[in-house]
């Protein structure tokens, strides 16, 4: 059923890193990508790979949907390697193919960009795996609260945020529905080339975009009468309290980054 | 405050749609509602019958101050509803639940969306619990608190529309055609729901049908054609005048009809035969 896909790649698990604050974890992710690029050793990353893999075992996700994040960016993780194995100068030659020669640092930086590249999709990803999309935008919308003060329509954006997730499922099932619509009626959606694809795909969009927009209409109607109002004078039912796990959290990555400062400083 | 007994009066209330060409000039004056006077007592079960296009919808809207009435005026609550500032106590006094379930649910967790309305008053955040769990248990829906609304049928899902209202404390439901999208079990489902919060909780409701079958278990019934009220009165009374209802283009019970006929082929039965039992009965009293 297509009403049962999930969103994002939240995988569901009982972990302590599930249980985690929202803005906790959205703090962390961030703390891992800039340590990330202060790292210029390979004791930094010995550093940053012992934290990782705590935090992999403790969110109880199956290694496989971490790697699967991998598969997106692996174009992108060949062209940097090839570019800075090839492009790099350095010192020493180690290998020489024809005008391409690899050097020392070339070979240095090249593994150094790629695991940079790789631990960073893996720290993000971690961070959709263990955590709901309606907790990320809850976690957002809380810690971008200051901005508020610059007239930054916080609140609007996190409550169009969650109604664009609530009602992703119910645009893909409407998709389906006139989809199978309009190939009763003679519509091709799967031959000719690509502009020609695009241009079958008109009397698919027409119909979808006229209903969501009258949803949108009903839905408007119904907050309004549910006494919506923005976000002025408004509370919560599930409020984000801090709980003893979440200090503990931000301890340890006080911890985590200061121990990254302090090898990039020492050594 | 006085205790007073009316919930809703409407004064020869009246509401004009009006069309405008592309220079914003006015084109075309549509009256959806054309002088509508009713009174609407606390603890009513009111159903509101009328064919398409008949402004019962555009009445409906009128008391939750989705709109405000071009000519005459409506009380709700002893509230006028074209005051601005009673806006956001109209809106919670009579809750509204519309037709489409998958328009008008906001959460993504079903005891989410029943604790939106109370968000939205600034309610604080242990009585919001309270009061979903509450308005769940009224209709019946407290073990699908943690589902998501998308897996629900129907008739479930309107009922968690109808908790989100209850959750507000309204004083009124209006129910605009809640059971026009669902399937027969879906709307038995939801009518028992709408009767129980009627009968237990005391709750005034204004539904909005063109189901005869949900009007029997009303203590009134509009009847609207044109933008007028045509017809006012108990089921029985106006299930009684068959032909009347027929030039509106209304149908009645099937209980009701074969009665009528059998009445018409010479049997001696009483007017406003409601349900099948009560056919049943009067049939075997004959013989």
């Amino acid at each position: 059923m297509i009403r049962d896909i999930t969103l994002g790649q939240y995988y569901p698990a009982d972990s302590i890193l599930h249980k985690l604050d929202p803005r906790v974890k959205l703090v962390a992710t961030i703390t891992f990508l800039v340590a990330l690029f202060l790292i210029n050793s390979w004791i930094g990353y010995l550093v940053a790979t012992v934290f990782l893999v705590s935090v992999i075992r403790l969110s109880k996700v199956p290694f496989r949907f971490i790697v699967r994040g991998l598969k997106t960016i692996f174009i992108i993780l060949l062209i940097t390697l090839v570019f800075n194995l090839f492009l790099t100068p350095g010192d020493r030659v180690l290998v020489q193919i024809w005008k391409l020669k690899i050097t020392d640092r070339g070979l240095h930086t090249a593994i150094f960009m790629a695991i940079r590249l790789i631990y960073l999709i893996i720290g993000s990803s971690l961070m959709t795996l263990t955590t709901t999309p309606n907790d990320l935008t809850d976690g957002l919308e809380t810690l971008l609260g200051p901005l508020k003060k610059l007239h930054v329509p916080v609140h609007e954006v996190s409550m169009m945020m969650s109604i664009a997730l609530r009602f992703i499922p119910i645009l893909l099932e409407e998709t389906d529905k006139i989809m199978k619509a309009q190939i009763a009626r003679g519509a091709d959606f799967e031959h000719g080339n690509l502009i020609q694809r695009a241009k079958n795909l008109v009397p698919l969009l027409v119909p979808l975009f006229i209903s969501a927009f009258r949803r949108a209409n009903d839905l408007a109607m119904a907050m309004e009468a549910r006494c919506y109002r923005g976000g002025e004078g408004r509370t919560k039912m599930k409020p984000l309290i801090y709980t003893g796990k979440d200090y503990c959290a931000y301890g340890i990555l006080l911890l985590f980054l200061a121990a990254i400062i302090a090898v990039r400083v020492l050594l | 405050m006085e205790e007073r007994k009316e919930m809703i009066t409407a004064d020869k209330l009246a509401y004009n749609y009006i069309k405008y060409d592309e220079e914003g000039r006015e084109k075309e004056k549509i009256r959806a509602v054309d002088g509508v006077s009713f009174e609407v007592e606390k603890g009513d079960f009111v159903a509101i019958l009328g064919h398409n296009g008949s402004g019962k919808s555009t009445l409906a809207k009128h008391i939750n101050a989705l709109l405000t009435p071009s000519e005459g005026t409506l009380w709700v609550n002893g509230m006028d509803t074209s005051d601005e500032k009673n806006l956001w106590d109209v809106r919670q006094s009579a809750g509204m639940v519309f037709q489409n379930p998958d328009n008008q649910i906001i959460g993504t967790i079903v005891e989410e969306d029943v604790g939106f309305g109370p968000e939205n008053m600034g309610v604080p955040t242990k009585e919001i619990w309270e009061r979903v769990e509450e308005s769940l248990k009224a209709v019946n829906m407290l073990k699908y608190r943690h589902h998501s609304p998308n897996k629900l049928s129907g008739g479930q899902k309107q009922r968690v529309a109808i908790a989100g209202v209850v959750a507000m404390h309204p004083k009124c439901i209006v129910l605009d055609e809640p059971t026009a999208m669902l399937d027969p079990n879906g709307r038995k489902e939801v009518i028992r729901a709408v009767r129980a919060l009627n009968q237990v909780e005391e709750i005034t409701v204004i539904l909005i049908t063109h189901y005869m079958e949900e009007v029997i278990y009303a203590n009134k019934v509009l009847v609207m054609d044109d933008g007028k009220v045509v017809m006012q009165g108990t089921p029985r009374e106006i299930f009684s005048q068959v032909e009347t209802l027929k030039s509106y283009r209304l149908d009645v019970p099937q209980a009701t009809l074969l009665a009528w006929e059998l009445k018409q082929a010479g049997l001696d039965l009483p007017d406003g035969i409601l349900t099948r039992e009560e056919l049943v009965e009067a049939l075997c009293r004959l013989y």
